[in-house]
This record gives structure tokens, C-alpha cells and sequence, in this order.
């Protein structure tokens, strides 16, 4: 199911997964880390503030994969803030969680994947599931250094009247992936699934999604933004399946990306399998440079060239960042969005 | 005010303004009328400055300084204004943002203060309200989602809040109906004045009953071929545009 939940020896011995794993195919771990590195020594937890500082109810911080609490987090009406960091040189750790949203109560997760040192592996697993009518809103944050890899996968079950929304926000590493497997039963469930990738240097980030629609008229929404300069590489693979008897299903899948340099690259598979009857899916992919019509509209009303292209590229990655319905964790995703953008130009 | 001499201009390779000449005093309306393929879109492009369209040819000035050197936002911040023929919709930039950007950018390259918020807000509920717009409209994405006349009006209202010396409208009646050609030819005329100039480009002669110019320019086949007062209008709303030759 999950190729590095066995991939690493100290976590079972097999093979890192590499470009002959379909799934892997723009984004070869193998290749980033050469071998599995021996595992990360445990280290304190470092003094800076996560992206979330002050917003959550309560926090669980993971330190190369340790973690001093349980490993399960029950989540009720409330804010909770998770920190997977990072603080290795050439070595690798597997953090887990599961986390359970109780039935019928709304819960905000804020995750982060901080790190420093560099050449680390990164391994986050990451259980998922929502109770009849319970309603998660999950925001990632995944900056972490250069060289780092770094590879989180999410196994999410919804429930009938469960609500959904995730927002990932990536700025890369040497190679970055955020991988949600969502398990969608219908039954008035409904799913948002959205990204921003905002890359520069020679950063990799890869965002990749299967959403599984298994009942009667489910909805999925989903929006990926990315804005790819220097010589970086943005990988966007999102796979809607309807199954047979998921009737009604509501699904529509968008990524659209702008590529600021030459040698910028952006991979897109978008999917949709459908076996099911009366369903409204839709896809669409852009990648492409800024329009040019919409550069001019805007500096002919006097708007200067760079400060017309900030604009419109802001503009670009607010549309997704916008969907946040937590104000807080909005706040924050528009001020790293900002910075980052700032970088790019 | 606005002089344009022997103005040659090519898209894509292809010549399409051949000796255009044009002279449009301050205080002054003119119309330019023409059948499709004159290059009445291409005079407004080029003299807003836009990429792709090259001045192989003559000289355009405006109060004596030479428009074809500066940049689109150098020359909307010397007053040039364009509204549109097809607005663009700039989605996650409400309008009010854009217009506040838009002020400020032109405020700054002529060296004067910002414009501050309140009183941003207040000449903008202002102008919403005489244009009779909804002003929670200007709090959404720039024209996403309006109608081709919603378009039109948020042309003009930006039109009204930068205040420009000169304003180029390209085939502003198109897509309205009868009230909202009122409500933004009132926008328009409201904005006339002894220190502006402006230039009507307009294929039919429907909206020139509601803004009246002061002088009718046919332009065919790249250049002004006829000129003279309101009437040329009706004119020419009679006896078709066949007579000035094989572009109409």
C-alpha cells in the first residue's frame, strides 16, 4: 500500500521506491538519497516558533520521529497544532500518527514539517479518520532545508456527513512529496483538497492525491497552485476514482501552475476513473507563464511591470489560499505565501 | 493635447495603421468610426503601448511629450486612460485593491502623497453610487463573473476614480442595454472638461446620441479618411461605411 512504509531499514529493509514506481515516476527517492541512511539519533526540540505559533489549542511535537506522548490523537472541538521537525545530518526517521476526529465534532489540524541540518530522510506516516458527521480542516506547512527529503503520506477515511479540507502548502527540498489517500463513502461526505507549491533554486515538491469515491453522491473539490522558478521542479499527480455504485458523485479536480523561468519544470497527471453513473466530474490542468492580457490590463491602469507580476502571481496563489476557512491558519498561509513569493522574484 | 503624425503600426508583421493622423484638443470629443478591420482596436493598443504592437512610423504626443517612448503605466501615469473593449477579469485581486494599487502607482511616478484609505473608500462609494453599482461587487475578484455590461461600468468606474487627462474608449456600448449605455455614457460625459480630452471609438452610432462629440474621424484601411462635425455620424449610420473602400 504504501511502498516506504517498508522501505527503509530501519523500518523493514525493502527497496526506497524509484522512477520504475509508476507513483514515483517524477519523484525517485531512491535516486535523492542513494541509500537508506542509518536512523537519526534522538535531539531536543529546537527553540524556533512552528508557522502556527499561537494558533492552536494544544501541540504535539515530533523530533526525528520521537514523539513524548501518544502516538494517537482523539481530536474534539479544537485547534491542534502537530510539528514534525527535523534536526539531522545524513540520517532518517519515521514519525506516525493517527489521528481520530470524534463524530460529530469540527477540529483543526495544523501540521508542520520543520527541519534544519541537511541530507536528513524524513518518513511521516499519518492515519486519518473522521466520525459520522465530525468535520477536519487539516493545513500543512511542509519548509524544510535544501537537501533535505522528505516524503509525508496520509491514509484519510471520511464517514458518512463527515466534512473534510485540506490545504498543503510546500515550498520543496531536494525532493518533497505530500501524498493523501482519501477513502470518500458519499453519503453527503464532502472533501476539499487543495495545494500551493511555491518552488525556487533547484527545489523538488511533489503533490500527489488519490481520492477513492466508494458511495452514493459524494463531493470532492480540488485546487492546486503552484509557482515554479530557478531550476525547480513542481509535480502534481491527482487521481479521482469514482467506483462502481458511487452515483452522484460530484468531483472536480483544477492545477493550475506558472512557470517563472526556462528551466522550471512542472510535471501534471491529473485522473479521473469513473464506473459509476449520473456524475458530475470535471478536470483542469494549466501550466504556463503569467497572461500576458492580464499584465497589460493591469499596468495600463498604471501599475508598474514588477509590481503588476507580484500582483497577479499573489493573486495566483490566493485563490487557493483563500479556500482556508480557519482565519488563523489563512493569516499564516498568506504570510508564507508572501515571503515566499518574494524569494521567487 | 493629443497629437498623433503619419502613425504607421504593424501586428504580427501584418500593417495595420498606414499614415494615421489625428488631432484632438483638450476641452474636445471625437469619435473615431470605422468598419471592423480599420484598426480602430490597434490605434487604442498602440497608443497604450501594448506589446506586440509596433510603431514602425510617425509620432504619437500628448501635451508635447512623446507617448511611444514611455511604458503602459509611464503613459497612464502622464493621464492616458483606456477602457476596454474586453475587460479582463483578474481573479483573487478584488476591485478595490486593483484601483487602490492602480492610484498609488500613479501617484507615486508623478511624485504626489498616497492616496490613504479613507479617503479611498469614500470617493469609491461615492463613485459606485453614481454609477449605481453594488459596491460589495467591488469587494469581489476583478469583473469575475460579471456580465458584459457590469464589465463595462467597472471600466468606467475606475475610469472616474484615476481621473485621467485623456481617455480612449474602445467600443464602450458594446454588450450594454439600454439603461446601463445611460448610466455609463452620464459616467462619461460627467467627466468632461475644459483640462481632458477624449476619443470615442465606436463602430455604430447609438452611443454618440448619448455621448455627443465634437468632431467624427472615419477611419478605413488604416487611416482617417473623412472627417467632420456630429452629423458625419448620422451620415454614416445611413449610407454604411462601403463608400470609404474594400476594408468594410
Amino acid at each position: 500500500m504504501n511502498a516506504l512504509s517498508k522501505a527503509a531499514s530501519w523500518m523493514g529493509g525493502a527497496a526506497l521506491p524509484n522512477r520504475r514506481d509508476e507513483s514515483f515516476r517524477w519523484s525517485d527517492v531512491a535516486r535523492a538519497l542513494r541509500a537508506v541512511p542509518p536512523h537519526s539519533p534522538p535531539a531536543l526540540e529546537p527553540g524556533w516558533p512552528g508557522p502556527f505559533e499561537g494558533l492552536a489549542d494544544r501541540e504535539l511535537v515530533f523530533v526525528n520521529g520521537f514523539e513524548a506522548g501518544p502516538d494517537l490523537a482523539l481530536l474534539a472541538n479544537e485547534v491542534v497544532a502537530v510539528r514534525f521537525i527535523s534536526d539531522a545530518h545524513d540520517t532518517g526517521h519515521l514519525s506516525r500518527l493517527k489521528v481520530q476526529v470524534i463524530a460529530g465534532c469540527k477540529a483543526v489540524l495544523l501540521e508542520s514539517y520543520e527541519g534544519r541540518g541537511d541530507h536528513y530522510f524524513a518518513n511521516t506516516l499519518l492515519d486519518i479518520e473522521l466520525g459520522v458527521g465530525a468535520s477536519l480542516e487539516r493545513v500543512v506547512v511542509m519548509d524544510e532545508p535544501d537537501g533535505a527529503v522528505s516524503v509525508s503520506t496520509a491514509e484519510v477515511r471520511l464517514a458518512e456527513r463527515s466534512t473534510y479540507a485540506q490545504t498543503v502548502a510546500a515550498s520543496g527540498a531536494k525532493l518533497q512529496r505530500h501524498e493523501t489517500h482519501l477513502h470518500h463513502p458519499g453519503g453527503g461526505a464532502k472533501a476539499r483538497l487543495d495545494a500551493v507549491y511555491l518552488l525556487d533554486a533547484a527545489r523538488h515538491a511533489d503533490v500527489t492525491t488519490v481520492v477513492v469515491h466508494e458511495g452514493l453522491g459524494g463531493e470532492t473539490s480540488q485546487l492546486a497552485k503552484g509557482v515554479v522558478g530557478g531550476s525547480a521542479r513542481g509535480v502534481f499527480q491527482g487521481k479521482i476514482v469514482v467506483s462502481h455504485g458511487a452515483d452522484k458523485t460530484d468531483a472536480r479536480m483544477r492545477h493550475d501552475a506558472l512557470l517563472l523561468s526556462d528551466k522550471a519544470e512542472v510535471d501534471a497527471k491529473p485522473e479521473l476513473e469513473i464506473y459509476a453513473d449520473d456524475v458530475a466530474c470535471a478536470h483542469g490542468n494549466t501550466v504556463g507563464a503569467l497572461d500576458e492580457e492580464a499584465l497589460f490590463y493591469a499596468r495600463s491602469r498604471g501599475i508598474p511591470l514588477l509590481a503588476a507580476r507580484a500582483m497577479l502571481t499573489q493573486a495566483f496563489v490566493a485563490e487557493a489560499v483563500e479556500r482556508i476557512e480557519h482565519e488563523g491558519a489563512r493569516e499564516a498561509l498568506r504570510g508564507w505565501a508572501g515571503r515566499r513569493l518574494e524569494a521567487l522574484s | 493635447m493629443l497629437s498623433v503624425k503619419n502613425l504607421h503600426a504593424t501586428v504580427g508583421g501584418k500593417a495595420i495603421l498606414k499614415g494615421l493622423t489625428l488631432d484632438v484638443p483638450a476641452g474636445e470629443v471625437h469619435a473615431i468610426m470605422g468598419p471592423n478591420g480599420a484598426g480602430k482596436s490597434t490605434l487604442s493598443y498602440v497608443l497604450t503601448g501594448r506589446d506586440g504592437y509596433e510603431v514602425t512610423q510617425g509620432s504619437a504626443a500628448l501635451d508635447g511629450e512623446n507617448l511611444l517612448a514611455l511604458a503602459p503605466d509611464e503613459r497612464a501615469a502622464k493621464g492616458v486612460f483606456l477602457s476596454f473593449q474586453y475587460p479582463l477579469e483578474i481573479p483573487g485581486v478584488p476591485a478595490l485593491t486593483f484601483v487602490r494599487t492602480a492610484i498609488n502607482a500613479q501617484r507615486k511616478a508623478r511624485g504626489e502623497a498616497e492616496m490613504g484609505a479613507p479617503e479611498f473608500l469614500k470617493l469609491a462609494r461615492a463613485t459606485a453610487a453614481s454609477l449605481k453599482m453594488d459596491f460589495e461587487m467591488l469587494r469581489r475578484g476583478l469583473n469575475v463573473g460579471f456580465s458584459g455590461g457590469e464589465k463595462k461600468r467597472m471600466e468606467i468606474f475606475q475610469m472616474a476614480m484615476l481621473s485621467p487627462r485623456f481617455l480612449i474608449l474602445d467600443e464602450t456600448d458594446s454588450g450594454l442595454d439600454i439603461d446601463a449605455l445611460k448610466i455609463v455614457s452620464e459616467g462619461v460625459n460627467a467627466m468632461r472638461a475644459p483640462d481632458r480630452a477624449m476619443l470615442v471609438i465606436t463602430h455604430y452610432q447609438r452611443l454618440l446620441d448619448y455621448i455627443r462629440p465634437d468632431k467624427v474621424h472615419v477611419l478605413a484601411a488604416g487611416r482617417i479618411v473623412a472627417s467632420g462635425g456630429p452629423e458625419l455620424a448620422l451620415e454614416l449610420e445611413k449610407s454604411g461605411y462601403d463608400r470609404y473602400g474594400e476594408a468594410a
